[in-house]
């Protein structure tokens, strides 16, 4: 049976008159990673501190681990761990001295703290840089030990507010790596990013945040699917075949600078099969053949770039 | 094996962590500790020979170096506090099931003891530098007393400062107020022999009465007046800051 980690409804918190979250509605299952996607201002960083009891929401309910967060906010602080959009690292003390303070927060006994500290540096592959202060660490490793410390309390929902803006790629990709690892680990995620393909990679369920609302949700594919714009791009070698494709491929975008057309379609083989013989037919030769299927980065421009577009439900 | 977490418990923990900040920030440790002994160094060796006090120069600024240490120590508490709002190491504790009580606690905790630190030196320079006091054991356990109370009133307040800044150079600049303050006391020369106006000021502002207080205790033969003016002061300034401190750090997130 699946439980549900983290429900949210009707949340609403406004900062003076300007309206940040205006009635978010999210359910996340436990053990899956949901991830928040917007753009810088969206409001996903106010989302997180709602959830993880940092801020007094102004309306609606959040029940996280079960608990409701403005009145068992010590029951859902003892459920959750969260690793801001900032290392939250000490960089006066050492690697191992920011874990051990932790540590020492979390009231485990001397023995066992001593074996999660071993464990947590040898994952994250911090073991040769404990001993040095953490100022002189890199930006990856800063974001490492933050969430090595997050990990201290063994917490079973993880709040991960932008891990890896900042990051270069392969550090991006070995958070990545970590972060899935603790999913088959049985935490429940829940990810915000302004970046698509993190949440392509790594989450179960994506909900779109502008302006305050979601202007989408479901499973990468579904939302995807959700965008018009799949075609195929038929390039050619002079004006004369552009010309006589164009006469017999109705509906069909021309450009004339590239002799390209753009013809819609959504991916499957038959249609484009069709086109094809029909351009055999006509002894029409294109130069270059592409199928373009649309990627969350179309779904994130047209959700977000237009706070009216209505998206139909699936 | 977790036990349960106890206010004191987190903030001794707190604490310790904030002694390793202070250890390992040089530039704090001289503020603190010793900037005050060299403005004291320079007043009595350089200036004091200057200022007519009606007794040994050095008997009479003991006081007012006293209060002095305590001010100078403050911008460093303010600018730590401030750099963990805004590095966002605060909220990881706040996300925590971590003590509230405890994590501010913690930040004046040790702020009174870098403040005590800080006396302690400075009563020991100003004995090498001759000074001599008649005060009996009771005097001086009221000089004690009256340190700890102003420690903790500049420091709950110097928290609430830290809290409300919006950058670590913010919270540094704010407490530069009560770091100048002293000087227009009657630490360094009595306030009657300043000009119209500052006179005024120098008379009726909180530092002036513990500065007298403590010159009182030092020479022996304390006043009352001046230490009932001297607790309330302390007492309205901890309450301030207490609150101000409290509200900010439940607001901001």
């Amino acid at each position: 049976m699946r439980t549900t980690a983290i429900e949210v409804s009707g949340l609403r918190k406004a900062f003076g008159d300007r309206t940040v979250l205006d009635g978010i509605d999210l359910t996340v299952p436990a053990g899956t990673v949901f991830s928040l996607l917007g753009p810088n201002g969206a409001g996903k960083t106010t989302a997180v501190n709602v959830l993880t009891t940092l801020m007094r929401a102004d309306g609606g309910t959040v029940r996280v681990a079960g608990h409701d967060v403005a009145s068992e906010a010590k029951a859902v602080r003892a459920a959750i761990g969260v690793t801001g959009q900032f290392a939250a690292v000490d960089e006066l003390l050492t690697g191992r001295e920011n874990l051990q303070l932790m540590v020492d927060l979390h009231r485990v006994g001397a023995g066992p703290g001593r074996r999660i500290i071993a464990e947590l540096l040898e994952r994250f592959e911090l073991a040769e840089s404990a001993q040095r202060r953490v100022a002189t660490w890199s930006g990856g490793m800063r974001r490492k030990l933050d969430l090595a410390m997050t990990l201290v309390g063994d917490p079973r929902i993880i709040f991960l507010d932008e891990p890896t803006t900042g990051l270069d790629p392969r550090s991006r990709r070995t958070m990545w790596a970590i972060i899935r690892d603790l999913v088959a680990g049985g935490v429940t995620v829940f990810l915000t990013t302004q970046y698509l393909e993190e949440a392509d990679q790594l989450a179960d369920r994506i909900a779109v945040l502008d302006h305050g609302k979601l202007v989408a949700q479901g499973t990468p594919d579904e939302l995807k699917r959700r965008i018009p714009g799949g075609h195929v791009r038929l390039r050619f070698a002079d004006p004369g075949d552009l010309d006589a494709a164009a006469r017999i491929l109705a509906g069909a975008t021309r450009d004339d600078e590239e002799l390209s057309l753009k013809v819609p379609g959504d991916g499957g083989t038959e249609p484009v099969r069709v086109l094809l013989n029909r351009l055999h037919d006509q002894a029409i030769h294109a130069a270059e053949f592409s199928v373009h299927t649309p990627d969350l980065d179309d779904v994130f421009l047209a959700l977000t770039s237009h706070p009216s577009t209505e998206v139909p439900a699936p | 094996m977790t036990t349960p977490a106890t206010p004191l418990g987190d903030a001794a923990i707190m604490l310790r962590r904030n002694f390793r900040h202070t250890v390992r920030n040089p530039t704090s440790v001289f503020n603190a500790v010793l900037f005050p002994i060299v403005i004291m160094l320079m007043f009595v060796y350089l200036l004091g020979g200057a200022f007519d006090v009606g007794e040994k120069y050095v008997d009479y600024a003991t006081p007012g170096m006293i209060l002095l240490a305590i001010c100078y120590g403050l911008s460093a508490t303010s600018t730590a506090v401030n750099s963990d709002m805004t590095k966002g190491i605060i909220n990881r504790f706040k996300v925590m099931d971590v003590s509230r009580g405890a994590l501010l606690n913690g930040y004046v905790a040790t702020t009174v003891v870098t403040n005590l630190i800080a006396v302690a030196a400075v009563v020991a320079t100003a004995l090498l530098l001759g000074f001599r006091s008649p005060a009996g054991p009771l005097d001086w356990l009221g000089v004690l007393g009256l340190v700890l109370l102003t420690a903790l009133a500049t420091g709950w307040l110097t928290v609430a400062l830290g809290l409300a800044a919006k950058t670590p150079e913010g919270a540094g600049m704010a407490t530069v107020p009560l770091i100048m303050l002293p000087f227009f006391s009657s630490a360094i020369v009595p306030a009657e022999k300043m000009g119209p106006g500052v006179r005024q000021f120098a008379e009726y502002q909180p530092f002036t009465p513990i500065i007298e207080t403590l010159r009182g205790l030092l020479a022996g033969a304390p006043s009352a007046g001046d230490a009932i003016t001297a607790v309330a002061w302390c007492a309205g300034i901890a309450l301030v800051g207490y609150g101000w401190a409290l509200a900010s750090f439940r607001k901001r997130a």
